[in-house]
């Protein structure tokens, strides 16, 4: 999977092998779109041109884009990396949802600093917290053989209900006439800006999607995560700690969760408020699926479904078209794509002995 | 080519078959012709391009060039569903069963007989028993697959194949993997299907074989049939020629043994299997500097469990591990490698090798963090390549290049990439669990001589093998292992075949 030493051809072929089922997913799906659009009596030349101005028609179309696409990297690249272990992270909505609390009370309860601390030190606490809950399915799997689909299934409902808690007791939000479960307003030195159009989250999403793709592909660390994630005995053969490996990957996966949760406490709702960032982890596996579990290919999946949100609104109003149009092309999509993968995924992570199968088919498959 | 003499039509003939893969040409023009009833035997390096014509006569691949007839008609075959109702079987290089399925469900599936909705698996079983019992193949329906050693998992293969009414049986190395024993069983079974009028493809490296069954024998070199013979015309040392281009020495020409100190000290060592049964009993050995130990002893009594407990893969009960006098950690395989042990495991694809990593990064796959892999965290991809190319060379793989992915490479040039990433470490002791299983005479000779080089530079060998030619002609003292025990040791001068033989049963105590 190293780029370096091949010929621009071979890049080529091999960006297009990995992204022709995405590209070709969503074509399709809009073309089932557009005859679901005809066959309830609305235009799809309308609808989908509404859709389009919606999400990158002027710069503040753009920007509601981006701001959407933002947690969508952060999740789907918190599921991506995981996945690179052998790893299926259900769990990035309970990761994020810590980063968003912790990064809502460094907010609001310290006072006084420099932006320049300030909204660093928020974000940090964050991807902190939402490592430190990673781990715990992480340990719970090699202590305990307990397999991590379960316990992140489970680790989310212990963080949906604790972070409702927290905004509904200690953190509360106590301002005279508030009766909403919800943290105070955080500082304005937390908050994460926008630079024109373009939200300073995204630019932070898409140094930290680069920054996975360099740690995966050129790090030993990386090394060994792949390794692990391919076959773990050869990697348990070869000296690797596969036990560490897995602790630290699920970590790193949190941490990007988590990271995103306190983007979208800083850059977006200034607070912590539950409910407001339901489904944005649970999204990371669209993402993640969507991207073909790549780093960068996460990114382009981020932005078409931010778009296809942020062009809702408009389309509706422009072609009324209801805006549940668009969760049903995202599903269409989505069972494209996983048609393919989640069979691959299936076949690829039960338990090691059955890997003989898939893998004596010969060595026909790449 | 030998003609049908029978003026029967050929059971199989594949005309002109080519095959490329992207920087291969892995079948060239290819003829090759099966007649009814008979075994022929398909020899050739690793790499010639055996296993691909098997497929492209399967349908696991489609040839870019030729046709395919059986019994005389040219056939479409697009997919081994139209190999098997053109009643072709094969049995893959690899096993394709799944583990947790019992015996019975293995066979069914793809061709399960229902009633209704539901599956009729009695009626299936009861065809599987006349099925072992009409061709002496003895399986259990009802047990699962995990649970059998691979001699009986083959069985299940060829009933599985049978069971779909196979008039054409492929088998691809199906001896690499057995005992001695379980392959006399395997060519009496193939003589009693050849009796029933089942025509054998026999793919194996090693001549004796070959030559004990065989009807004809046709050799193939770098994609090329090189001509068809039969065990009359010729002989183990015509054959190795035939394959390799070239005159190969059979035999391992060494010198006598310097033992020096020693180097690896087994003391009391007590392992247990996964099922937690004792495997290996209160064993205690040692392995001097420049001198190779062999452990003989049928597969299946503790060799496995003992050299899983000495490389780090599994943690022994109790004993004692030295390492130049120092007791090693259980359970460690870092320290070991960082230790100078080196190790050639016994099962390529579960340990030896990450199938989809290019040759160039499982050549590093215990090595990569230090220099010049690595420089802090970062990989360096630079000297990776380096090193791949200049191993490549000197181990002789045959791969288009040191990217291509390990899992693309045939069987034994797998086997070599693992060779060459543990020999070309820093070494004390080298762990070699069947070391040249799969690979050709050429190779084989080639690991030989690399072996006893090393034991020359003073390393420690330790030498497990079910092959016992391999262990008299390499070993310079040789241990019997019997039911987790060390029965005999002896001098490899006084050995012979006969009294391993008896030793390895247990008998002769
Ligand atoms: N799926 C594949 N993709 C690319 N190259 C392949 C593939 N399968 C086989 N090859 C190449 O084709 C050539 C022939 O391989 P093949 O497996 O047929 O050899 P073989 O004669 O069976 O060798 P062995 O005795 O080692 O099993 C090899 O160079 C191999 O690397
Ligand atoms: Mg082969």
């Amino acid at each position: 999977m190293t780029l370096r030493n091949s010929s621009p051809g071979d890049i080529a072929r091999r960006l297009w092998r990995s992204a022709s089922v995405p590209i070709g997913s969503v074509l399709l799906a809009l073309l089932i779109g557009a005859i679901i659009l005809i066959v309830s009596g609305a235009s799809p030349v309308e609808a989908y041109r509404a859709l389009f101005r919606g999400s990158f028609g002027d710069a503040a179309a753009l920007g509601r884009t981006l701001e959407k696409a933002t947690p969508l990297i952060f999740s789907g690249l918190a599921v991506a990396f995981a996945f690179k272990a052998g790893l299926f992270n259900i769990g990035a909505q309970g990761q994020l949802l810590f980063g968003a609390v912790t990064a809502a009370a460094i907010g609001f309860m310290i006072e006084g600093l420099p932006p320049l601390i300030h909204a660093p030190l928020a974000l940090l606490g964050g991807a902190l917290a939402g490592a430190l809950f990673g781990a715990i399915p992480g340990m719970l799997k090699t202590y305990t053989g307990a397999h991590e689909v379960i316990t992140t299934i489970m680790l989310n409902y212990i963080a949906i209900n604790l972070t409702d808690y927290l905004a509904n007791g200690p953190l509360q939000d106590t301002t005279p006439g508030n009766i909403v479960a919800r943290t105070p307003a955080i500082e304005a030195s937390a908050r994460i800006p926008a630079i024109g159009a373009i939200p300073l989250g995204f630019v932070i999403a898409l140094l930290m999607a680069a920054l996975a793709w360099w740690l995966l592909w050129h790090t030993t660390i990386g090394f060994e995560i792949r390794t692990v994630g391919l076959n773990p005995s050869a990697a348990n053969y070869a000296g690797m700690r596969v036990s560490t490996t897995i602790i630290v990957t699920m970590m790193l996966s949190g941490l990007l969760a988590g990271m995103g949760g306190a983007v979208e406490t800083q850059g977006i709702i200034g607070r912590f408020q539950p409910g407001f960032n339901v489904g944005l982890g649970f999204d990371g596996i669209t993402i993640a699926l969507l991207g073909k579990t790549h780093p960068l290919g996460v990114i382009p999946a981020a932005v078409l479904v931010g778009a296809m949100r942020a062009g809702s609104n408009l389309m509706q109003f422009n072609a009324d078209v209801a805006t549940e149009i668009i969760d049903v092309i995202l599903a269409i999509i989505l069972f494209f794509v996983a048609a393919d993968s989640i069979i691959r995924w299936i076949l690829r992570t039960r338990a090691v002995s059955e890997e003989k199968v898939t893998l004596s088919t010969g060595w026909g498959q790449q | 080519m030998s003609g049908p003499l029978t003026g029967e039509p050929l059971a199989l003939e594949a005309r002109n078959i080519t095959k490329r893969f992207p920087g291969v040409l892995a079948n060239d023009s290819v003829d090759f012709a099966l007649e009814k009833g008979e075994i022929h035997a398909l020899l050739g390096e690793n790499g010639a391009g055996k296993s691909t014509l098997m497929n492209v006569i399967y349908g696991l691949y489609s040839p870019d060039e030729g046709q395919i007839c059986v019994d005389g008609k040219e056939v479409a075959i697009r997919d081994p569903n139209d190999a098997i109702a053109h009643g072709i079987g094969m049995v893959h290089q690899h096993f394709m069963l799944v583990p947790v399925f019992t015996v019975a469900e293995n066979i069914v599936l793809g061709s399960e007989i229902t009633r209704g909705p539901t599956l009729d698996m009695r009626q299936a079983e009861r065809q599987i028993r006349r099925l072992s019992e009409e061709f002496g193949l003895q399986v259990d329906p009802q047990a699962v697959v995990e649970d059998l050693a691979v001699g009986e998992q083959q069985r299940v293969e060829i009933v599985k194949a049978l069971y779909r009414d196979a008039r054409i049986l492929v088998l691809d190395e199906p001896t690499a993997v057995l005992t001695p024993q379980e392959a006399d069983d395997l060519f009496r079974i193939m003589r009693q299907l050849t009796d029933r009028g089942v025509s054998i493809i026999f793919i194996t490296h090693k001549l004796k074989e070959v030559l004990a069954v065989a009807d004809h024998i046709t050799v193939m070199r770098r994609g090329r049939v090189v001509g068809t013979t039969t065990p009359e015309e010729t002989d183990e040392q015509g054959l190795a020629s035939m394959m390799v281009g070239r005159d190969v020495v059979l035999e391992v020409d060494k010198s006598p043994a310097q033992p020096q100190q020693i180097v690896l000290e087994v003391q009391n060592l007590s392992v247990q299997d996964e099922r937690g049964v004792v495997a290996v009993r209160d064993v205690s050995f040692e392995v001097r500097a420049g001198e190779i130990l062999g452990i003989a002893g049928v597969q299946g009594n503790g060799q496995t469990e003992l050299v899983e407990a000495l490389t780090g893969l599994r943690a022994p009960q109790s004993g004692r591990i030295l390492l130049d006098g120092r007791e090693v950690p259980f359970h460690n395989p870092r320290y070991l490698i960082e230790h100078g042990v080196a190790h050639i495991p016994e099962d390529r694809q579960k340990h030896g090798l990450v199938l989809p990593y290019s040759i160039a990064d499982n050549l590093v796959l215990s090595t990569y963090y230090r220099e010049p892999f690595s420089r802090g965290v970062q990989r360096r991809q630079r000297p990776i390549n380096a090193r791949a190319g200049a191993l490549i060379e000197e181990f002789d793989v045959r791969a288009p290049g040191a990217f291509t992915p390990a899992g693309n490479l045939s069987g034994g040039n797998q086997q070599k990439v693992i060779v060459a990433r543990e020999l070309s470490r820093r070494l004390r002791l080298l762990v070699a669990n069947q070391p040249t299983r799969g690979l050709d005479v050429g190779s084989i000779e080639f690991i030989h001589r690399r072996m006893v080089q090393v034991r020359d530079e003073q390393i420690a060998v330790l030498l497990v093998s079910a092959e016992l030619d391999e262990i008299l002609s390499l070993a310079d003292r040789i241990v019997v292992m019997y039911h987790g025990r060390i029965v005999a040791t002896l001098a490899t001068a006084q050995a012979t075949r006969d009294k391993l033989g008896l030793l390895m049963a247990g008998s002769g105590l």
